[in-house]
């Protein structure tokens, strides 16, 4: 038994070699975690990787437990909500932490893929993982859409309604698609069910596809650097990279800082504002689903804002989902709509600096007035921001080529 | 057998054939698996028509029914509501019901019903499903005379549930088959027979 225990670890004898004999563990481990070797000037940026990997346990962990004790049924849905809120011993905790679960997820993601855009991290040779993240993202919106619908509250019902009602504008297949989707003539039990079966099987499964595959890609080409540079160029005599550090027990113990401070975050939401005053959870759906009433004021909860504000921007039910659509889609093309050669946003010009922060202006004030109701004076500001948000990606190809960049150093920098 | 051997064409013509094969098998399956998906016998069956008795509505008044889990409102108008209807032509969209989808052929008229006061259209804006709001007075909005108001997107419709120019939703709200079992008793759902 000591003898074994001596040798874990060490793939020349003992447990270690059985199993390695007969599945590459160590060859994983290494090639992974203990001989992954990226980059020693990570900055804070470079967390939310991890932190998404980490929502992503938080939201499968709760959310396992809340299908215990949750009816996909209309008739039931919203009551076994309320009973897992009062009656189910902590259910308020593991209910709260998904739901804040859920907004955090957004928040870490829309961050990570705002990493890419600082320092070029979709570029050659990462444009798949780029991909794979957006295909990623797709389905983390079609996870929410379906989750929200699951407390079968006001806002889910109506907001369901709005968004399912979206593909009707499809020309020809548009209705036999939205009869499709419902699996009823409105949305119905039936719906909530599919939806259900979606949210818990469907798309988490897709999702852990996905991650992984996300991770695989990485992996075979490297991770980026806030200086964009390629830290494979210059290898010592062993064969590792001069500037690059082995992921463990470098960057996780890093990392573990990152997530310390997040569950900080994450637990002070969760404990004094599950709700964040109707940002997290809206307060229309404290209400069951009423068929006969749409709520005064219907908003998608505040990731979905921005898209949303482009949609109503536009006075036209096709034109709306033609641009809604593309408004999600566009981000894919980034790796070939820019065409400076330059990565990281250190070493870039004047005008992709300018581009990239009116951008982010123009994200949050989509995000603020897809929250507020349509009056004249928001409609006419949310079409401003929807032709600035389109600029940002179209115009890419042009000012990114004429920007000036300044030179890229060979070996990474610190900045003090 | 060497690679001289080989009958390219015979293995190209198996790889295609194959291929092609377990495409259709690959398709046919995928049928039940889809037809699954469309509204079941059941929901059908819920589907069914629904009575609505109309003999206590005084004109002005409105009743909510729900037909195949949608909303339909069944409005009997009073005289100022008839007198609205030709008053905004020229602001509606559709004014003539042209777009033949929105309603029955029986309903493709000046007031788009069987019986002038009744006025049967799902609440269902055309746009993206909300339900919209009576404003009959046309407080919700301005600039038009009342109707019906979309408190999502902001669509305004008439006394005849027909959408005006510059909102979102693109056509009228649409009347569902209905007929008169007697004056005072619809039926909505179901048109055949005295339409």
């Amino acid at each position: 038994m000591s003898r074994i225990e001596a040798e874990v670890g060490k793939p020349q004898g003992g447990l270690m070699k059985w199993i390695d004999d007969r599945f590459p563990f160590t060859k994983t481990m290494e090639h992974h975690v203990t001989k992954y070797y990226a980059s020693k000037n990570f900055n804070w940026w470079f967390v939310f990787g991890v932190l998404a990997f980490v929502v992503l346990i938080i939201q499968l962990l709760t959310g396992i437990f809340l299908t215990m004790n949750y009816k996909p049924a209309a008739a039931e849905a919203f009551a076994s909500v309320e009973y897992i809120m009062r009656d189910v011993e902590w259910g308020w905790l593991i209910r709260y932490m998904h739901s804040t679960g859920a907004s955090f997820f957004f928040i870490v993601v829309y961050l990570h893929m705002f990493r890419a855009m600082l320092y070029g991290s979709y570029k050659k040779p990462r444009e798949l993982i780029w991909l794979i993240g957006m295909l990623i993202f797709l389905v983390l919106m079609a996870e929410g859409f379906a989750g929200y619908l699951l407390p079968w509250g006001q806002m889910s019902y109506w907001g369901a309604q709005v968004i399912i009602s979206l593909f009707g504008a499809i020309p020809v297949v548009g209705d036999a698609l939205v009869e499709i989707i419902r699996g009823d003539y409105s949305i119905s039990d039936i719906t909530l069910n599919r939806f259900f079966a979606l949210h818990v099987i469907v798309l988490p499964l897709a999702l852990i596809g996905l991650v992984f595959v996300h991770i695989v890609a990485l992996h075979e080409v490297g991770s980026n650097n806030p200086d964009g540079i390629d830290i494979k160029k210059h290898k010592g005599p062993d064969g590792i990279p001069l500037d690059g550090v082995p992921f463990h027990p470098h960057h996780t113990s890093k990392d573990l800082v990152g997530i310390i401070v997040f569950l900080m975050i994450f637990c002070s939401v969760v404990f004094f504002a599950p709700d964040m005053g109707g940002m997290f959870l809206e307060h229309a759906n404290f209400e069951p689903a009423n068929l006969t009433a749409t709520p005064e004021h219907i908003a998608p909860v505040w990731y979905y804002t921005p898209y949303y504000a482009i949609l109503r921007a536009v006075p036209d039910k096709l034109w709306g989902f033609i641009l809604f659509g593309l408004s999600v889609m566009l981000p894919m093309f980034l790796p070939w709509l820019d065409r400076c050669r330059v990565k990281s946003i250190r070493y870039r010009g004047w005008m992709y600096k300018t581009a990239l922060s009116v951008f982010v202006v123009t994200f949050i004030m989509l995000g603020w007035l897809g929250l507020q109701a349509a009056t004249p004076t928001y409609v006419m500001l949310a079409r401003v921001f929807s032709v600035l948000y389109f600029a940002f990606f179209l115009l890419m190809p042009f000012y990114t080529a004429m920007d000036k960049t300044k030179p890229v150093p060979d070996r990474v920098v610190y900045h003090d | 057998m060497t690679e001289d051997d080989l009958d390219k064409n015979r293995r190209h013509f198996l790889t295609v054939a194959t291929l092609v094969t377990g495409a259709i098998g690959a398709g046919a399956v995928a049928i039940p698996f889809v037809s699954s998906l469309k509204p079941s016998a059941r929901a059908q069956a819920l589907g069914a028509p629904v009575e609505v008795p109309i003999g206590s509505l005084k004109p002005g008044e409105m009743v909510r029914v729900i037909w195949r889990g949608r909303l339909v409102f069944v409005l009997r108008r009073d005289e100022t509501m008839m007198a609205k209807l030709p008053q905004d032509i020229d602001q509606l969209r559709d004014p003539n019901s042209e777009v033949i989808e929105q309603q029955p052929d029986y309903a493709a008229n000046e007031t788009r019903s069987v019986k002038p006061e009744f006025l049967i259209v799902e609440g269902s804006c055309t746009h993206l499903g909300c339900a919209p709001l009576e404003d009959f007075d046309a407080t919700l909005a301005p600039d038009y005379a009342g109707g019906f108001f979309c408190p999502c997107h902001g669509s305004k419709f008439d006394f005849a549930g027909r959408v005006f120019k510059g909102v979102p939703a693109p056509t009228n709200l649409r009347v569902p088959p209905h007929r008169f079992v007697r004056d005072d008793l619809i039926l909505i759902g179901q048109d055949t027979g005295a339409a």
